[in-house]
Order: structure tokens, then sequence, then C-alpha cells
């Protein structure tokens, strides 16, 4: 490997490639097109070498089966990254802003002395110099960093780039660990589901999301009739499901479920970052929301400034009535 | 369990801040300042800790912003030491410039669990809870919503997985862990506890050599973003939109 | 022969002995019993008294004497009237009677019930022993077969069935007493006897027994009567006849200063008895257990976990308990009363609206009490989230929004014409606009028309901007003293370096606090610093009155009027805004709750920021909008008060009745009426 390549930390979900690693691809992807390198990606886990081809945007898929790596202990990962690192000799590290890649990028820059740069939403690549967007204070800001010292450890925010599936060479390398991993202070024991029997809302093609602005747990009705009449279901931004009104299976946003439905219809949700990150890919936006600043109208498609307790009635009468003529 | 926390200022985001003259960072004099959300987080974690199986909790902070506030607040809510640490920065410091200002402090302290705030959204060079794990050449883990002891030498951490799901580790002392949320959420204390902790509580000090600028890696400018592709709003009474929306709603393929 | 009152006719001499004896013996219990009470109330915490003592006994005249309040319910008052004048009546007459024999026949050898005085000293006696009668045989029909809610009690404080003791024995009393007299003058046959109409009657029925067994049974309920009569005065301390001695104490003591008061006790709260005030102790052993309390409770009637009645007899029934204990007396097992006695949402559940303290015949406090249990659990994290976020609000931000200081006159900027800053220039009426005028984006175009009426009656007034905080009365309410110490001298000092004539607002809860619990007069700098508080209802009355607000378009609607409880309840203003509507040509319908009577929205004491109490049936605000569409005719539901206009405002919706009513605040009609065009808007 030359140093130029790009590296990226593929994550899993549930045993399989979590969306976030398609993004990081597509993000080095780009750097790759521009700059030269090739793109490697790194598989980590208890089984992952079935997973392998499903990262076709790479050119070089390195993969580092180990039980010690089967569920998240930092330890065991951040021997095998280092280890990587050091025979690898990337430009670039990229990693996703999740709970994974947080824990890693700081420990990693750590232990090999390279910059970390958190928040990243745009990366560029020109020889020895990167140069980085950022969103910080509550993606209020941005800064443009420049890092001179590579390589460099990015740690990308969700929905910044787009998922690449192929496009590389897609060469598997089996890296087998020769020494038994560190265990480490922190062991992984298991994996803790929320409550079953409900509904999962990342297979809904139709949204209905409350925010605070539904105000008092009755009202919920006025969501889930609209639902109805819509053939969808109701879920909800976290101060809603924090209040107990909806189970945490409803939840949409950075600690709860990510959706891509046909559409998302946010009523009295204010559109904080950390709900966008769970629904900013959904194929139709629509936004009632009565305040005409909130930050739901920079990435819906539509909107309107009323008050949804006013227009949500309306509405599933007037679905209602379309139905029966 | 000796816990020790941290608790770091950050300036409160409900006035739009001020760029400073160079364009490189935000302008500290005309900001408010409050706790940082995750350290509340953590040193309310520590408190439950503490309630439920003995032990003592200190909290450590940097002497910025209004943090004389917080930590009488934090006295009030029964943080048994407080040490703030002097500093005359413009501007906080970087999470690789914090990490060796807080590490012998809080090392002093002969913690078997140190708490942090997982991020703060001033950062912008890595995070500062693993950099200080590292400092102290402690283990690390989290995004952990609830801390749980078990048994000698051992905590229970929960760490958040997406879809509300929760990884549980085992976490051997001592380590630090980055905290996302407490057990419960951070208690309220009464003002009039404040100020009889304003009248009782004693801050010590304690100094700490501030760590290196991350080489390699400069802020060129900090700006505000363009709010770019805002949403078409759709005018009229209650009546028209909805009859938009469902017509939108038909040429998206939506409903049939 | 002259009539007069023979005493101990037909009593041997042991006997009347004895009756000395028993009656000291009487006494003395009832002495003992007294000074148990009087102990337990020694153990609360200090207080001082605040008003004046003409105050004091004027209350005492018109409640306890005059009994005013119990006569708000007809039945019930008529009942107890009844009960109080006859047993009071008859009580004249035995210390009459004791006079008469033991003090001027005995030290003096004369005795005045004789003659014509005596006649009708038997002829009153004799009706109001029937008036009395009357009483206990309604009270027992009502409690026995009417059986209403307010008497059925959960908690009996003192003894099971000590209603029925104290109604049984009263009766009894009456009874033998009656009896007593009509032996005695159907065996004594004694001139005017006739003007014993009950006992003359008896007498007749009492011919068919014989001379002697007219004398034994004479003697026999003799004895019995005084039994009775010295049991019932033993028993007074260890019943709910003690509130016979204990109310009108309570009533005399009562706080005679601004009303709904609630300093605190303790600035920890209330978690075991002795952390009430021995006033408090007192209050809480002076309920009578009558129920009224809960009758006009908007949380009671609402469905919400809290019935005043039943915090006041929980904590009698501790009282009663503490009389056994010498310790602290928590409660049950030294516990805590939270928890044990009284649950979170409990407490939570009350709007400080006073309908209690208003209807209570004998003047007892239950937000004040309320507001203390709440301090404890404020100060022990008892409390939801939402409410913890708001005070930390009010903290940071100086308003329960959560939004900047600087956000609090964004309202002004579409007005069309600038608004002073009286933090900056002086001005006749600072204008102290509140958090929900300022913040809530409905209320924010009420508060613009207030401010564009005001503008075109040439009224010069100006805004604290940034500078206002919120006054502090819902945070003093949840039981955050400190915090609304905090609020309030924030404010002062603003108040006190601006320059201005009149305080002048628009929100009820606001003018409470400004006016009776800021302090003033205040010594600043020397002098006093006491500046008037208007409600702008008051000063539109004014205004109007002085032929100042031209009306261009009569309302001639059928309007009804809200009485906020902080305004009506709380500082006693019922006429200034129903004058202002009747000027504006709009005929005010009242609806059945009026004036003291209104119902509350449901939004104070901090409840608009909590959640909703499962259980609920329906929302007050939603049940006092049922109330006015009762009405025919009426087309406009008035509000005078941020929060009502609010809670108003959504609790329509929920009703769906927004063709058949919509709400609107006085300034809303008084724009509508004076025709304000935009030109008047702009600056002149």
């Amino acid at each position: 490997m030359s140093a130029r390549d790009i590296a990226v930390l593929a994550e899993l979900h549930q045993e399989k490639i979590a969306p976030i690693t398609y993004e990081l691809l597509g993000c080095a992807r780009a750097l790759a097109e521009a700059a030269g390198g090739d793109v490697v990606a790194f598989l980590l886990g208890g089984h992952v070498e079935a997973l392998a081809g499903q990262l076709a945007a790479a050119d070089r898929i390195i993969t580092v089966e180990d039980p010690a790596l089967a569920g998240f202990s930092p330890e065991p990962y951040l021997n095998v990254l280092e280890n990587l690192l050091q025979t690898e000799t990337p430009r670039v590290v990229l990693l996703g802003s999740t709970t994974i890649g947080l824990d890693l990028a700081s420990l990693v820059g750590a232990r090999i002395q390279a910059p970390v740069v958190t928040g990243c939403t745009r990366l560029q690549l020109a020889g020895e110099q990167l140069t980085v967007l950022s969103h910080l204070y509550a993606g209020k800001m941005c800064a443009e960093v420049e890092v001179t010292r590579l390589p460099a450890i990015c740690v990308m925010l969700p929905g910044s780039y787009r998922e690449r599936k192929e496009g590389g060479r897609g060469q598997v390398e089996v890296r087998p660990c020769e020494a038994p991993l560190p265990a480490g202070a922190v062991t992984f024991e298991k994996m803790i589901f929320p409550e079953a029997g409900d509904i999962d809302i990342t297979q809904q093609d139709i949204l209905v999301a409350v925010g605070r602005g539904i105000k008092q747990q009755e009202n919920i009705e006025l969501a889930e009739e609209l639902a109805e009449a819509l053939g969808g279901a109701v879920c909800a931004s976290r101060p809603v499901v924090d209040q107990g009104w909806l189970p945490t299976t409803r939840q949409v946003g950075k600690s709860g479920m990510t959706v891509k439905p046909k559409c998302y219809l946010a009523l009295g949700i204010s559109g904080a970052p950390e709900h966008q990150e769970g629904m900013k890919n959904s194929h139709l936006i629509v936004a009632i929301n009565s305040d005409p600043k909130a930050p739901i109208y920079d990435i819906a498609h539509y909107g309107a400034v009323v008050d949804l307790m006013d227009l949500a009635p309306v509405l599933t009468e007037k679905l209602k009535a379309r139905k029966n003529v | 369990m000796k816990i020790s926390v941290v608790i770091r200022q950050v300036p409160d985001l409900i006035e739009p801040l001020t760029i400073n003259s160079t364009g490189t960072w935000i302008d500290y004099e005309e900001a408010m300042f409050l706790v940082n959300e995750y350290d509340d987080h953590a040193l309310e974690q520590a408190l439950l800790l503490k309630e439920a199986h003995g032990g003592t909790v200190t909290a450590v902070a940097l002497d910025f912003g209004d943090v004389e506030e917080t930590l009488y607040a934090a006295a009030a809510k029964g943080v048994d030491r407080i040490i703030k640490i002097p500093y005359t920065g413009e501007k906080s410091p970087s999470p690789l410039e914090a990490a060796p200002l807080f590490a012998p402090v809080i090392a002093s302290t002969s913690p078997d669990l140190v708490l942090v705030g997982v991020q703060s959204y001033e950062e912008l060079q890595g995070t500062f809870a693993p950099y200080l794990a590292h400092a102290l050449k402690l283990p690390y883990a989290g995004l952990i919503q609830g801390v749980e002891a078990a048994g000698e030498g051992f905590v229970r951490a929960y760490k958040e997985f997406p879809g509300a799901a929760k990884a549980l580790l085992r976490v051997q002392l001592p380590a630090v862990l980055g905290i996302l949320s407490a057990s419960k959420p951070p208690r309220y204390v009464p003002i009039s506890r404040v100020r009889a902790a304003m009248k009782e509580a004693h801050f010590e000090e304690q100094e700490g050599p501030l760590g290196e600028p991350a080489p390699g890696i400069h802020v060129k400018r900090l700006f505000y973003p363009e709010v770019s592709g805002r949403a078409e709003i759709l005018e009229g009474s209650e009546e028209d939109i909805a009859a938009k929306i469902i017509q939108i709603f038909e040429e998206k393929g939506v409903i049939s | 022969m002259e009539p007069i009152r023979v005493t101990f006719w037909n009593v041997p001499h042991w006997a009347e002995l004895g009756q000395y004896g028993l009656g000291f013996l009487a006494v003395l219990i009832f002495a003992y019993g007294t000074w148990r009470h009087v102990r337990i109330w020694r153990r609360g915490k200090p207080e001082t008294l605040s008003g004046s003592w003409t105050d004091r006994v004027k209350n005492f005249l018109l409640f306890a004497i005059g009994q005013k309040k119990v006569l708000r319910d007809p039945y019930p008052g008529v009942m107890h009237l009844a009960i109080f004048w006859g047993m009071a009546f008859l009580l004249l007459g035995t210390i009459l009677a004791t006079v008469d024999w033991d003090v001027t026949h005995l030290f003096f050898d004369y005795q005045f019930l004789k003659g014509p005085v005596y006649l009708i000293y038997e002829l009153v006696l004799d009706l109001f022993t029937v008036v009395l009668l009357i009483g206990v045989g309604m009270a027992i029909y009502r409690r026995y077969v009417t059986k209403p809610d307010r008497l059925a009690a959960t908690v009996t404080p003192t003894f099971p069935l000590d209603s029925l003791y104290l109604l049984g024995i009263l009766g009894l009393i009456a009874l033998t007493g009656l009896a007593a007299e009509g032996f005695r003058i159907a065996a004594q046959n004694p001139p005017g006897a006739a003007w014993s109409p009950v006992g003359y009657g008896l007498s007749k029925i009492f011919q068919v027994f014989p001379h002697d067994t007219q004398l034994a049974l004479h003697f026999g309920f003799w004895s019995l009567h005084g039994l009775l009569a010295f049991g019932f005065i033993a028993s007074i301390p260890f019943s709910k006849a003690f509130h016979l001695f204990s109310s009108p104490i309570n009533i005399l003591l009562r706080d005679a200063g601004p009303k709904g008061s609630v300093m605190p006790v303790n600035e920890l709260g209330a978690s075991a008895m002795t952390d009430f005030s021995w006033r408090q102790l007192l209050q809480i052993d002076s309920c009578t257990w009558c129920g009224r309390c809960q009758d006009v409770c908007p949380a009671h009637a609402c469905g919400f976990p809290l019935s005043p009645r039943d915090v006041l007899m929980k904590l009698n029934q501790q009282l009663v308990g503490m009389t056994k204990s010498t310790n602290g007396a928590k409660g049950n097992n030294g516990d805590s009363l939270h928890g044990t006695i009284f649950s979170r949402d409990e407490l939570w559940s009350c709007t400080t609206c006073m309908a209690c303290e208003e209807t209570c015949p004998v003047l007892l406090e239950q937000p004040r009490l309320l507001v203390e249990l709440r301090r404890h659990l404020l100060n022990t994290g008892g409390m939801d989230t939402e409410v913890q976020d708001v005070l930390m609000n009010l903290q940071r931000y100086g308003n329960s929004f959560g939004q900047s200081a600087k956000a609090r006159a964004k309202w002004t900027k579409d007005l069309g014409f600038p608004v002073k800053d009286a933090r900056k220039e002086p001005v006749e009426y600072l204008w102290f606009v509140g958090d929900y005028a300022s913040f809530d984006p409905r209320v924010q175009e009420i508060t613009k028309k207030t401010a564009q009426v005001l503008h075109a009656l040439g009224i010069d007034f100006g805004i604290l901007y940034d500078k206002e905080k919120n006054a502090g009365n819902d945070a003093r309410r949840i039981g955050e003293e400190g915090l609304f110490e905090m609020l309030r001298d924030g404010n002062l000092k603003e108040l006190e370096s601006a320059q201005f004539h009149t305080l002048l607002t628009t929100d009820p809860h606001t003018y409470h606090v400004l006016k009776n619990e800021y302090g003033f007069p205040r010594k600043t700098n020397g002098e006093s610093f006491s500046p008037a508080v208007l409600h702008y209802t008051e000063l539109f009355e004014r205004l109007m009155v002085e032929g100042r607000i031209p009306v261009r378009q009569a309302l001639n609607l059928a309007v009804t009027y809200h009485d906020p409880c902080y305004l009506g309840r709380y500082n006693g203003i019922y006429e200034s805004p129903r004058r202002v509507l009747n000027g504006l040509g709009a005929r005010v319908v009242e609806m059945p709750l009026n004036r003291a009577d209104s119902f509350c929205c449901g939004a104070g004491g901090g409840r608009i920021w909590m959640k909703d109490l499962p259980g609920v049936t329906e929302r007050p605000a939603v049940r006092r909008i049922r109330e006015a569409l009762h009405l025919p005719d009426v087309s406009v539901f008035v509000t005078a008060c941020p929060k009502d206009y609010a809670m108003f405002g959504d609790a329509l919706k929920t009703v769906g009745a927004e063709e058949r009513l919509r709400v609107a605040d006085v300034s809303e009609l008084l724009h509508e009426a004076m025709a304000i065009q935009a030109e008047e808007t702009k600056p002149s």
C-alpha cells in the first residue's frame, strides 16, 4: 500500500454492513478520484469474510476475523487498527461519527499520534494537504480546517456523502490474527434490544412524525388518524419518546432509528441535527411547524407555517373523503 | 468508589455567537456560558453511584466561563471535593491541549472511575474524553447511557447503539467513561441550596501543564453555514394547504 | 304566684352536689383535652401574625359569629346556623341560670329569672331547642339519606362515627331537656307554663302518668340530661366538636394581610407535622370536615388525585396521632408525610386557584399548606423533569420559555410605532408585560393589540425590554422560594432605577406579586418606594369613566367574562372588567360560576408547565368552556389574563366549538370597538 491510500473503517450493525460505511466509501472514492490512491476498507468482526463482497466500492478490502471482535470491545479493535495502520499507511482514515467511530477515532489518533478532526462534512485532498469542513456548535457553525500532517483521522457526519456500493476493484485480503487479541478492561457482554411487539418504522413507506409541537399525549391521536388515512405509521423525535408518549421503537434520530421512507411528514418537529440525522434521506419531506425559522425547513422539500393542530384534522378529513369518492 | 468528574463550560447557543477578529474562532467576550450538557449528566451519574454504593465524588473544572455558578450548584448537589484548575487562555483548550492539563489533577485524586461528558459541541480536533483516558493510561468506553456497580472493582456500563439498542459492557476499574446520559436526568438543585453552598463550599486549586496544540492542524476560518435548499413554503388557509399537500402526495406517488 | 326559675326543683341534695361535682370534673377533663391541643399547636414552627387586629376582630364577628361563609350553601347553611344558634342560646340560657342561682341568689338573695323576664327566657329557650332539633334533623337527613359526595370522607381523624356522635348527643341533650321540662310542668303546673310551648305541650301528654311517676321521670330525665351535657363537654376536645373552639380562635388569629400569602415556614418545606407553623397546626385542628373545599376544587372536579378536604382531614388525623406520641410526630412509623399519606401527584395537582380558601367557612389556608408540602418535594427532586427544565430556564434566562432574554420584546417589532424603553427614559406607566404575553405566539397578538390600544389612547408607557424577568409568582407557588427571591430582586433592581408613576400589567399573576409580594413600600436610597400597581382593566375602566375611550363600533354582543383567579379571588377585582365591557356596548351574561366562584382554567401554581395526570376526565379549561356554551346567545368568551387566553383557546379547539364561541381578550374587544386603523398605529 502506498502512503496515498484512503482507509475506511467499515461498521457492522447486527451482522450487516451499516449504511454509514457506504457513505464513508463514497467520500473515499471521491477523494481517490480527485487525488489518486486506493480506497482500502478495514472490515473487522466475528464473521465478516462473507460480507466483504458488499464493499465493492473499495479497491481493497482487508478482513480481520476473530471472536474477540464479535461484539464491540475497544481494546481488540484498537489493537487490530493500530497494527493495520502500521502496515498500511494511508493518508486519511475515515470513520463514521457513530458510537464505534467516536470511541476509536481519538484513541487511535492518540496512539499513532495522528491529528483527528470530528464533525466532518466535506473533505478535499491535494497532495499532502487535507482541507476539512466541519460542523460544530450543534450544527450552527462551520469550520474550515487545514491538516498538513498525515495520516489524519476524519470522523464523518452521517448524510455528508452519497453512498457508494461499487466502483472499486473489490480485491479481498484476509488477514488472520496471529496472536490472541488482548481483551482489555472493557469487554462487550451482550446487546440489549428494545422490546419487540411494535412495528418496525424503518420498513414503513409513509411516516407521520411528531415532535414537541404536539404538546400533549392526547394529540398523538391526531397523528395516528392522519397516519391511518395515509396508510402509514407514527414515529417521533426524541423529546416525545423521552416523555413516554411513544415507545423507543418509534424514535427517529441519532439515538433512535434511521429511516428513509417515501414520505416523511414532520409535525411540530424543529429539526435539530440529531433528528435530521435519522431522516434526512427520506425521499419526500413535508414539514409542518408554526415556527418559520425551524431548522427542519432546511432539509424539507415542502413546508407550511401553520399550527399542526389546525392542519392535521383537515388533512385527515380530506384524505378520507378522497378514499370514499 | 472514588469517582472523579470533569465539568466543562461551553458557550450558550441561545444567542448567535460572534466570531473573533481573526475569523478563526468565536469571541468568548460576548458569550454566556453554561455547563456542557453531557458533563452535567456525568456529574449526575457520579452522584447516583455515590448514593447507591457509597464513596466520594470529586469534580474538576477549568477556571473558565461561568464555572463558579456550576461548581456551587455541584457542591449543593452533594459533590465532596471541588478542584479548580487555573487557566488564563482566551478560548477553551482543544482536547489535545486539555488532556495533559487535567490528567495529573485527576490522577492525584486516585479515582476508581472517571466520568466525563462524551462530547461537547466545541470539540473539533478529536474528543476530550478518550484523550484524557489515554493521558491517564486508563481504558475508555464512550456514549454511555447508564452505569451500575457490578461487584468489587467492576462496573456495568450501557453503550448506546443505533435503533435504541444498548450494548452491555463490563468495565474493570479504574477506567474512564464518556457519558451520553445518566441513569436519571440531572437533578434540580433549588436556589436556596446553592446559596447555602456559596457560604460553605470551598474550592481547591491545582495546576496542570497545558498541552501543546495538535501539530499539523489549524483552523483556517470559522463561519456561519449558508442555509441552502430551503423548503418550498405552501401558503393559504389550512384547507388550501391540505389540498396542496394531497396534490404533492399524488404527484410523488405517495398515495394513489 | 310569680313565675320564677326554681333551679334544682325535685332534685335531692346529693344530686345537686353531684351535679356540681360532675360539672367540675367535666370542665377539668375539657381543660385537659384542650391543653393537649394547645400543646400540639405549640410544637409548630414560629410565625408572626400579619395584618391589624381591627381586621382580625372584624373577621371574627363576620365569620365566627356571623357565620357568613356558611350560608354560601343554602341547605347546609341553614342547617348549621340552626345548630349553632340553637346551642348558642341554650348555652346562654345555662349561663344565665347559673348566674341567677349561684351568684345573685346565693350572694344577694336575688333572682332575675322571674316574672316576665323568666317567661321570655323560657319561650326563647324552648324555641331554640326546637331550632336545634330541626338543625340536627336536617343534618342527619343530609348525612344519611342524601349522602352528598363531600361528606363521604375517606379518613376520620378522631374516631369512627364522630359526626354521628356529635349530632346524636346534641339531639339527645335537647330531647332529654325537653322531656325533663315536660315532666316538670306536668308535675309542678307552674304559672305561665304556656310560655314554654314545647314543654307545655309535652306536659299535656305526660298527664297520663301518676304524679309520683312524673316526679321520678322528671328526675330521671334531668339526671340524664345532666350526664349527657357533661359527657359532651368533657368529650369536646377529643371529638370533632373541638372545632367549636379551635375554629373561632383560628378565625381570630387568621392572617389579615393580602390574600393567598404563601410565606414559607420552612426553607426546606414540610415533611413532618412539626414542620408546619403553630398557626397552621391550629388551622388543621380547626377543619370541620365540611367538604366544601372539595366541592369547589377544579382539580378534584376534573379527576385529579387531589381533594383539599382529604388533605386537611389526613393532616388532622396526623394531629390526633401526635397526642399519642411525643416525638416529632411524622406520619406512620416516623416516616415522612410524603409517600405515606400524600402522593406527589396529589400535591402537584393544585393550581392555587384559592377556591377552597375562599369557600372555607372557618377561613383555612389550604393553598399555603400545599405549597409548604410542595417545597419539600422540590428540595428532594420530587417533581417532573418538565418542571425542572422550566425552573432552570427561569434561573438562566429569566423566562419560562427557555428563550433568550433578548427575545422578550420581539413582539414590539411589527407594531408600527416604537415602544419606549423604560430603562432609559421616564414613562408614566411602566408596563410589566409578563412571560406569556411576551413569548407565547398566540398571546403576542393580544399584547400587540394592547400596545396599539394604549398608543391610540395617548397613554405614555414603556417596557423594560430584556431586563424584565418573570415576576416569580408561579416559581413561589411551586415551592422554589429561592428562585422567587432571585427573580424578585432582579426585577426590583430594574424598577428602582427606572422612572415611572404606575406599574401596569396585563397578567394577573404578575399583578398579584407586584402588588402584594414585592415588599412595598421599600426603602430605596433613603426614600420610600411604593409604586401604584394597576391591572389593565383597571386602567381602561378609569379611562372609560373619564370619557377618554372613543367607541366607534359598539360591540352589540352578548359576552361572558371569565374572572381570573389571581385578579378576582386574590385581589377582589371583579367589576372593573365588566364595566369596561358594558362601556363597549357588550352585554355581559354571567356563567353560573362567576366572580368569587369562578372556575380556574387549570394553569396556575405551575401546572401549565406540568404534564397531564392519568385519570383526569377533562381538563379544567374544557369544563369551563362547556359551562360557557350553555349560555344562549353568548358568542364571545372574554379573558383578562394571558394564560387564560392560551388555555381557553386550546380548550375551544378541543371541544370543537369555534363556530359558536370565540375567545377574546379585553384588549381585543377594545381594539375592535375603537376600530383602530393601521394608520393610527404609526408614530404620531
